[in-house]
C-alpha cells in the first residue's frame, strides 16, 4: 500500500489547517471544562423537557400543581 | 494542472493572516479591562467560566475587529498605517473577513450567553452591533466626532466582565465604561495630530483635517477636564478605596498638564520639536489606563486580605 504524494495545496495550507485543528480541540476542551463546572456546580438545568418539577416551583405553585401539602 | 496551482504560493492567507484580522492588539486592552470588570465585582465567579467568558468577550471584540476590516478595506488600502492589513494586502478576500467576522460574532454571543447570562451576552451583541455597524459603518465617515462614538465600542468590555459576574449592570461598571470612554478621544487626537494619516485622501473627516489642529489641541484639553471627574468619582466607590484615589489624582494631575501642554503651544513650535510633547502624552494616556485599571484589581485584592476599599 503507498500513500499518494501530497499535493501542493496540502503544504501551502499546513499552517493553517493545523492552526484550525488546535482551535477546534481547544474549544472542544474548554466546552467540556465548561460541562462539568456546570454539572458539578448544580446550575439549573432541569425544566426544558416539559415535566413538572416541584422543586423548580415557587412552593405555593408547586402545591397548587402537584396536589400536595405545603411544607 | 489544476486551477488552485494557478494562485502563487505567496498569496496564500495563512492561519496568522486571519488572527490578524481580529485585532489582536485591539484585543489585549479588551482582555485586561474586562478582566479587571470581571475581577472587582462583588460576586465571585468559578476561574474555568471566567476564562471563558474573557475569551468569549475577546473573540467577539476580534469579531468586530474582522467586521471593520471588511467595511473598511477601500480606506485601509489608502492610509499608509493601515495597508498591511490582510484584505488591503491582498491574503484575505473581503468577503472571508466578513464570513469570519458574522460567524465569530455569532459564536462568541451564544457562548457568553451560555458560560455566563443573557446579560453580558447582550451586552457583547451589542458592542459588535455599535462597533461594526453604528460606528464603522454609519458615522466613520461622517462626523469629526467619530473617535468618541468609536470610544464607546471600545469602552463596553469591563461593562461586560462586570455583567459575566453579576449579572447586572451598575454604577460601578457605568464608570469604568466613562472612564475609557472620556478617555479615547484624548489618547487617539494626540496620535492624531503626530502621525498625520491621510485622512482627507481616505475621505474620513479627521477632527485634525476638518476643524483644524487647534482646535484638536483645545478638545483633548477638554475631554481630559471631563475624564478626570468620570475618575474620581469611580474611585470613590464600591470598586475604588485609598489606593484607586491616591493613583487617579496622581494620574489625573499629570494627564491635565500635559493636555494643557499641548494646548498652550502653537504648531510651529511643536513641529519645532517634532511633537515631543503629543508624543509624550500619547505614551502616557496608554499607562493611564493600565495604572488606573490596574489600581481596581490591586483594590479588589487588598480587600481579599481585610484591606482596601472604604468599609
Amino acid at each position: 500500500m503507498s500513500f499518494r504524494p501530497d499535493h501542493e495545496l496540502h503544504r501551502r495550507r499546513f499552517s493553517r489547517n493545523v492552526g484550525l485543528g488546535v482551535t477546534l480541540v481547544a474549544f472542544v476542551a474548554l466546552v467540556f471544562a465548561l460541562t462539568v463546572v456546570k454539572v458539578t456546580r448544580g446550575d439549573p438545568m432541569q425544566g426544558f423537557d416539559h415535566t413538572v418539577r416541584p422543586e423548580l416551583l415557587p412552593a405555593q405553585t408547586a402545591v397548587e400543581q402537584t396536589g400536595g401539602t405545603q411544607p | 494542472m489544476s486551477d488552485v496551482q494557478a494562485y502563487p504560493d505567496s498569496g496564500e492567507a495563512q492561519f496568522g493572516d486571519y488572527v490578524a484580522l481580529l485585532k489582536p492588539r485591539v484585543m489585549s486592552l479588551v482582555v485586561f479591562t474586562a478582566l479587571v470588570g470581571l475581577l472587582v465585582a462583588p460576586v465571585g465567579v468559578h476561574p474555568v467560566v471566567g476564562f471563558a467568558a474573557i475569551l468569549f468577550i475577546a473573540l467577539g471584540a476580534g469579531a468586530s475587529g474582522a467586521l471593520n476590516m471588511w467595511w473598511d478595506a477601500d480606506i485601509d488600502a489608502v492610509m499608509k498605517r493601515t495597508q498591511s492589513r490582510p484584505v488591503p494586502a491582498g491574503k484575505v478576500q473581503a468577503g472571508e473577513a466578513l464570513g469570519l467576522g458574522l460567524a465569530l460574532s455569532g459564536i462568541a454571543v451564544v457562548m457568553l450567553a451560555l458560560s455566563a447570562n443573557l446579560v453580558a451576552a447582550g451586552l457583547l451583541a451589542f458592542t459588535i452591533f455599535f462597533y461594526a455597524v453604528v460606528y464603522s459603518m454609519w458615522l466613520k465617515r461622517l462626523t469629526p466626532q467619530n473617535i468618541v462614538i468609536g470610544g464607546a465600542a471600545g469602552a463596553f468590555p469591563p461593562m461586560i466582565g462586570w455583567a459575566v459576574a453579576t449579572g447586572g449592570v451598575s454604577l460601578e461598571s457605568a464608570l469604568m465604561f466613562g472612564l475609557i470612554f472620556m478617555w479615547t478621544p484624548p489618547h487617539f487626537w494626540a496620535l492624531a495630530l503626530f502621525m498625520k494619516e491621510d485622512y482627507h485622501k481616505a475621505g474620513v473627516p479627521m477632527l485634525t483635517v476638518t476643524h483644524g489642529r487647534k482646535e484638536t489641541r483645545r478638545q483633548i484639553l477638554i475631554y481630559t477636564v471631563l475624564l478626570a471627574p468620570v475618575s474620581i468619582w469611580s474611585a470613590l466607590t464600591s470598586i475604588g478605596g485609598p489606593v484607586t484615589l491616591a493613583t487617579a489624582l496622581v494620574l489625573n494631575a499629570i494627564f491635565l498638564k500635559g493636555a494643557y501642554d499641548i494646548w498652550k503651544r502653537p504648531e510651529a513650535q511643536a513641529e519645532g520639536d517634532k511633537y515631543a510633547v503629543e508624543k509624550r502624552v500619547f505614551k502616557f494616556s496608554l499607562a493611564y489606563l493600565f495604572l488606573h485599571f490596574a489600581a481596581f484589581l490591586v483594590e479588589a485584592l487588598l480587600k481579599v486580605y481585610g484591606l482596601g476599599g472604604w468599609a
